[in-house]
């Protein structure tokens, strides 16, 4: 009598949330359940009711942080190794792999070409429209497609021999006095229609406040997917668009795409990307477009512009050594020494968040998330802790230099060099030492 | 005539930390509280009600523990408060953000003659500045972003004169009602609710909209409805620099050793 093998039952194990795992990103896991047996707690983490769940593991796939995982028990995991093993002595049977056909795929190939929006002020170009040439140049270059310009305005055909200095093959000229002043209507319906007309796959966007009142509006129109201020851009394997930006305020990255629509449309804000080489004899097509947009269709009128009095002229942006006080500064008057070092090596003073809700400093002048960001080539932190909101303004500074007297502080984790210590005393150290210095070389060359 | 204000609940991510061994988020003890902007475009919403007699309306999505911070605009003054929530909803972009929030809007004004949309300029914890055009965008109606002044709502003329806040200047626009207006923090200051109105809140009515009174398509809400998906995160990486010295050091001695480190690098031309 031969003995039949014993059917084993595969275990099914339970799906459980790795605890400390959960970033509450939102429920993505309660709404991809088919079977409502997850819901969320106050905290915004999963409960998971394994009376109702099959294991059918879409939280799991759906999961951005890998929260979620099946378990097995150690009889459970027992079993599953041992079918394993039956699994590997009987005859391996060829497994058909069917990929659905996805239509939406098939839609998006028609999709081609990398698109920078030059943005401009009455025909006074955004530097970041060039910087994101730069990183656009890459792009399309992975892709083996064009890189190409949208400009739209009033008498801004000179814009176009700079988009091609910075790296544009082709740049879309759409010049009309409709596009005198920016307005959200005439220029997002100008917009669609040469992305409806010619199809590019990826749409780069200043993060600028005119950029982003720009892109959300195209995004949704399109009904495609938008990434604000992303800080990397690459290509990956298949093709897409994978675009990376701080999340839950700076605490963490992110890597989005944007799979099923096209085209995929990220905004980066000034400073994160680098200028490219101007080349002035470089040059490109300009293909002149009318767009059906009237006057009288739109409604919105800029009655009046009034320019800002120049109070601050520094922009702490395009400097290239920047000397920054935090709360440590304890007040306006002590900023003077760190003007001192900043006149001595050429450079700014900027500050952080702490020195403008203080009243010590404008809001011109601050570095970080609700400031500007920054990447000089040196960048002297002094009494900054380095909160995450500050960090993501400045942590792509060539050289960091951080002062401060608490060693813990986070600063010195994005510092090149890092000086624990009373700034009181070490900044007029230093300003003292780059005196005696200069004073030195300029007593040689005499 | 009505103004909807649009706000949301977030995690106080000012008091978010990072746990440095294993790189997660330390969620616990963070607070929820109502997205910083937000508060000042309920202000501007309530500054309307007293100065033309509008009523507002607050509409929130999240989830049912939203309702917190819904409960907190009616202390302040909000005529009406609702709270969109489905598990549909759950895992939305900005695009089926922007969805559920048009369609809410387009609900309320089938009663009421819609004046303003009030946004926030941004959330803290998503910061895109998004969803404000998004939900513009789908009505069709007029965009107004950066707005740090509401000069005039002129019923009459059926439209709105705002100052929007650029780089380097302002500028004055009037476009016609309804218009999507989304506010800077330097807008106003938002008041704090009276003892009565807070005890009054308590005992509020909050309606909760659910996508079975809503009816929108699921295939445009929710994580099906949205264009992005977020493929990993991670943690930024930091590599630790050089610490030249402590409190212990002469400050003398420290500057000297910089310095030199900064001229050996060619980082200064001394």
């Amino acid at each position: 009598m031969t003995e039949e093998p014993k059917k084993i039952k595969r275990p099914r194990g339970t799906a459980r949330l790795i605890p400390g795992k959960c970033i509450a990103c939102g429920a993505r896991c309660e709404s991809e359940c088919p079977k409502d047996a997850i819901t969320m707690n106050e905290k915004g983490e999963p409960i998971i009711d394994l009376e109702l769940c099959t294991r059918c593991r879409r939280c799991i796939k759906v999961c951005p942080v890998d929260a979620i995982e099946i378990f097995y028990t150690p009889e459970e995991q027992k079993i599953l190794d041992e079918l394993a093993a039956q699994k590997a002595a009987a005859k391996p049977e060829p497994e058909p792999e069917v990929k659905e056909k996805d239509t939406r795929l098939e839609k998006i190939k028609e999709y081609k070409g990398v698109w920078v929006f030059i943005e401009h002020t009455e025909g006074k170009p955004a530097e970041v429209s060039w910087e994101l040439l730069g990183v656009g140049a890459d792009l399309a270059k992975t892709r083996g497609v064009e890189l190409c310009s949208v400009c739209i305005g009033d008498k801004v055909e000179h814009l176009c021999k700079e988009a091609f200095a910075y790296g544009a093959g082709k740049v879309y000229l759409v010049d009309d006095p409709v596009f005198h002043y920016y307005r959200t209507e005439s220029y997002y319906k100008a917009f669609c229609y040469l992305v409806e007309k010619y199809k590019p796959e990826i749409v780069l966007i200043g993060a600028t406040g005119l950029g982003r009142d720009l892109a959300g509006a195209i995004a949704t129109k399109l009904k495609t997917g938008l990434t604000a201020d992303c800080t990397g851009l690459a290509i990956d394997d298949e093709g897409f668009l994978l675009q990376t930006r701080p999340a839950f305020g700076g605490n963490i990255m992110a890597t989005i795409l944007t799979e099923f629509t096209r085209p995929q449309m990220s905004t980066v804000r000034p400073h994160v990307m680098a200028l490219p080489e101007k080349d002035t004899t470089r040059t490109g097509e300009i293909v002149r477009e009318a767009v059906p947009v009237r006057e009288e269709d739109i409604a919105a009128k800029v009655l009046e512009i009034i320019e800002d009095k120049k109070m601050d002229s520094v922009d702490v942006a395009a400097a290239d050594i920047l000397v920054s006080g935090g709360r440590g500064m304890c007040n306006t008057e002590n900023y003077s020494i760190l003007q001192e070092l900043a006149d001595e090596l050429g450079g700014v003073v900027s500050c952080s968040r702490a020195a403008v809700e203080a009243g010590w400093m404008p809001l011109e002048r601050q570095v970080g998330q609700t400031g500007k960001t920054v990447r000089p080539k040196i960048y002297i932190a002094c009494g900054i802790s380095g909160a995450i909101q500050h960090l993501v303004g400045m942590q792509d500074s060539d050289v960091i230099i951080a002062i401060n007297r608490d060693k813990q502080a986070p600063i010195f984790e994005v510092a090149t060099f890092g000086i624990v210590g009373d700034l009181f005393q070490v900044i007029p150290a230093i300003t003292n030492y780059v005196r005696e210095l200069k004073a030195k070389k300029a007593g040689a060359a005499a | 005539m009505l103004v909807v204000a649009c706000v949301k609940q977030v995690p106080d991510t000012t008091q978010v930390k990072v746990d440095p061994v294993t790189g997660t988020l330390i969620r616990e003890g963070v607070p929820f509280i109502m997205n910083p902007y937000d508060t000042h475009a309920l202000e501007e919403s309530l500054r309307l009600k007293d100065k033309y007699g509008f009523r507002v309306a607050v509409i929130s999505m999240g989830p049912p523990t939203a309702e917190v911070t819904l409960r907190k605009t009616q202390a302040l003054g909000a005529d009406e408060a609702i709270l969109l929530s489905d598990r549909a909803f759950g895992g939305a972009d900005t695009l089926a953000t922007s969805m559920v929030l048009a369609e809410a809007v387009r609900k309320l004004a089938e009663k009421e003659e819609l004046a303003i949309i009030m946004c926030g300029r941004q959330t803290i914890d998503g910061d895109t500045a998004q969803v404000g055009p998004g939900i513009a965008s789908r009505l069709g109606c007029s965009q107004l972003t950066l707005v740090d002044r509401i000069e005039e709502v002129d019923v009459k003329n059926k439209q709105v004169k705002v100052r929007r806040k650029l780089e380097g200047r302002h500028e004055i626009v009037v476009a016609p009602l309804p218009a999507m207006i989304a506010v800077l923090r330097e807008i106003n200051n938002p008041r704090y609710p009276t003892v009565p109105m807070r005890l009054m809140a308590e005992d509020a009515d909050i309606a909760l909209w659910d996508n079975k009174e809503m009816n929108i398509d699921e295939q445009t809400i929710g994580l099906k409805g949205s264009a992005t998906q977020v493929r990993k995160i991670f943690s930024p990486e930091r590599t630790k620099g050089q610490i030249l010295g402590d409190e212990t050091d002469k400050p003398e001695d420290v500057a000297r050793s910089l310095i030199d480190k900064m001229k050996e690098k060619d980082l200064l031309s001394l």
